[in-house]
């Protein structure tokens, strides 16, 4: 579908059905995948438009990393379509940047932080490139925007646990792409951290870029985002914060699990 | 150090040494992803398929016993997989399980077999024959440049020297994608490594450094050589890349001592008798990790902030 159809469907009034935006910086069909019998992520529909600050929302098993890594390709599925700016994931991967999580690897690896922020740079190094002073300024500077430039020769054992989420986000932005998935990039860090990450995100969306994040902490959903996908297994809803996060449908998405005097802190208006 | 240095010490020390450096290689990337067990486990599946090998072909030649260790690394793989699948336990147990039965097997079938007329039994398996791996043909150092005398080096140096070039090479190769993946695989995943292909071909690499090294110098120092020397390396650094240079000096150093120490050590100490090379280079390695552990730079790191 080219701009032009896309501009006449909207000025039509029709609703744009998330599969039909062919250029969406992500979108997912029907995504399902199981560990064993019990799917994890069952029939999941989903799209992010460009410029966005998306959070995937839901309680703990619900499926918010595994459909991350689904999406990346990092694990198996049983279907479902993925399409990240109108291609398959294979040939979009340059565009792509993931933040695993961070207790996801082993920090006794015997490396500096200079050198993981390095690895962001292999689809430019390949196999034989020799790391050249240019790569190492733009590794420098990725540390720079985290606050980590004065860590660049540090053993990452010896970083805290913000300081090491802050190296894998650094990683992230040497991979200079459109889309950034991140698996709960602000799980266990200290409030120092918290501000940098954000601020680097948000300074990522204005550069047109498109992030979408794992995240489990409701009370800082309105403040950080602009839209939520709301999932437990199956989607509950997605769209824009102000109509989708939305009482109703956080208890949808939550069950008994979240009390409703929790959701009453949250302070929303009932759309 | 003249005539007979190179005539009856020369090859075995190579021989060692590269044996040593090709199992230390693909043990330190074994080592991170906590996998050092499969290269223990590999220099025991072998034992089978070599002696199937064998009594198929009934003669103790390269590539037939080459063929029959990788065919019998890929049942033990598949077996391992089917039990932690079927048996729901955990990986290490399922490998024990396998190797050891494989090995058992192997030990049952080669004394069943009639090998009597050829080195192949349960002795050379455990810590081969590197005493017996000499240069007959050799004159001394000028025979390096001698043709005829090139002609008689005992056929287990090139083949050494081959697969530990071939795995040094690859290390080199594929040192970018390896090392990523080793320490973050999902990340590997993402930016389009072929992850499940790479710890496959390290698998594969690691078999074949077992095989070479096996048939040259037993199972001994093959399991003490993807350990010992880079786990000692990992407490001398704290960067991959000097590790593994630190692994190789480890592996070169516990190979020439080891194998000093066989032919003179016990001399020293009163004895009459040499001492097996392979016992005493997988004793030697196993002191310089014990070092390490008590005096290497990095070998522990706390001080260091955790949480916060």
């Amino acid at each position: 579908m080219t701009a032009a159809s896309l501009e006449l469907a909207a000025e039509g009034g029709r609703t744009l059905h998330s599969a039909i935006d062919a250029d969406s910086p992500l979108s997912i069909q029907g995504m399902t995948v199981s560990y064993g019998e019990k799917p994890a992520v069952f029939s999941v529909d989903a799209a992010f438009p460009r410029e966005s600050m998306a959070a995937i929302i839901g309680p703990n098993g619900a499926g918010k990393s595994t459909l991350l890594k689904a999406v990346l390709g990092i694990i198996p599925t049983l279907s479902g379509k993925v399409s990240v700016f109108g291609e398959p994931v294979e040939k979009a991967r340059r565009r792509i940047a993931y933040v695993p999580q961070r207790a996801s690897v082993d920090w006794d690896f015997p490396t500096r932080v200079i050198d993981v922020v390095m690895m962001g740079l292999y689809r430019e190094l390949g196999l034989l490139h020799f790391e050249t002073r240019r790569h190492r300024d733009m590794a420098c500077d990725c540390l720079e925007r985290v606050g980590m430039a004065n860590f660049a020769h540090r053993q990452i054992g010896q970083l805290s646990g913000g300081q090491q989420q802050r190296v894998f986000l650094a990683r992230a932005l040497a991979q200079d792409a459109d889309l950034y998935l991140l698996d709960e990039p602000f799980a266990g860090v200290d409030a120092t951290t918290e501000k940098a990450i954000i601020h680097v995100l948000k300074g990522l969306k204005e550069e047109n870029r498109t992030v979408v994040c794992v995240h489990h902490d409701l009370a800082t959903v309105t403040e950080y985002f602009d839209r939520v996908l709301l999932i437990n297994v199956r989607k509950v809803a997605d769209g824009p914060v102000d109509t989708t996060f939305t009482a109703e449908n956080l208890q949808t998405t939550y069950g008994g699990r979240l009390a409703t005097a929790q959701i009453d802190q949250l302070q929303l208006s009932l759309a | 150090m003249g005539h007979e240095f190179v005539q009856l010490s020369l090859t075995p020390l190579l021989i060692g040494i590269l044996a040593a450096i090709a199992c230390a290689l693909p043990g330190n990337f074994l080592i991170l992803r906590r996998q050092a067990l499969i290269g223990d486990a590999i220099s025991h599946v072998v034992l089978p398929g070599i002696v199937v090998a064998f009594l198929i072909t009934g003669a103790v030649s390269t590539w037939p016993m080459m063929l029959g260790a990788a065919g019998a690394a890929v049942i033990a793989v598949i077996l391992i997989e089917t039990i932690k699948r079927l048996g729901r336990i955990e990986p290490g147990a399922a490998m024990g399980v396998v190797f050891t039965a494989m090995f058992g097997a192997g030990v049952l079938l080669l004394e069943q077999s009639d090998t009597s007329n050829v080195h192949l039994d349960v002795e050379h398996a455990l810590y081969g024959n590197l005493e017996s791996l000499i240069w007959l043909s050799a004159e001394g150092w000028h025979s390096i440049m001698d043709r005829t005398a090139l002609a008689g080096l005992p056929p287990e140096l090139p083949r050494m020297a081959v697969v530990t070039a071939i795995i040094a090479a690859l290390t080199l190769l594929f040192w970018r994608p390896l090392k990523i993946s080793t320490f973050d695989e999902g990340f590997a995943s993402a930016v389009g490594i072929p992850t499940g292909v790479l710890s496959f071909a390290l698998v594969v690499a690691a078999a074949v450094a077992a095989v070479a090294a096996f048939d040259a110098v037993g199972s001994i120092i093959v399991i003490a050589m993807f350990i010992c020397p880079p786990a000692a390396a990992r407490l001398m650094t704290n960067r991959l890349e000097t590790q593994i240079w630190w692994s190789v000096a480890f592996a070169t150093l516990s190979a020439t001592l080891g194998y000093i120490f066989a032919g003179h050590g016990p001399l020293w100490f009163g004895g009459t008798n040499a001492v097996s090379a392979a016992g005493m280079i997988a004793t030697v390695s196993g002191a310089i990790l014990a070092l390490a552990c008590l005096f290497a730079p990095h070998r522990s790191r706390t001080g260091a902030p955790r949480e916060g």
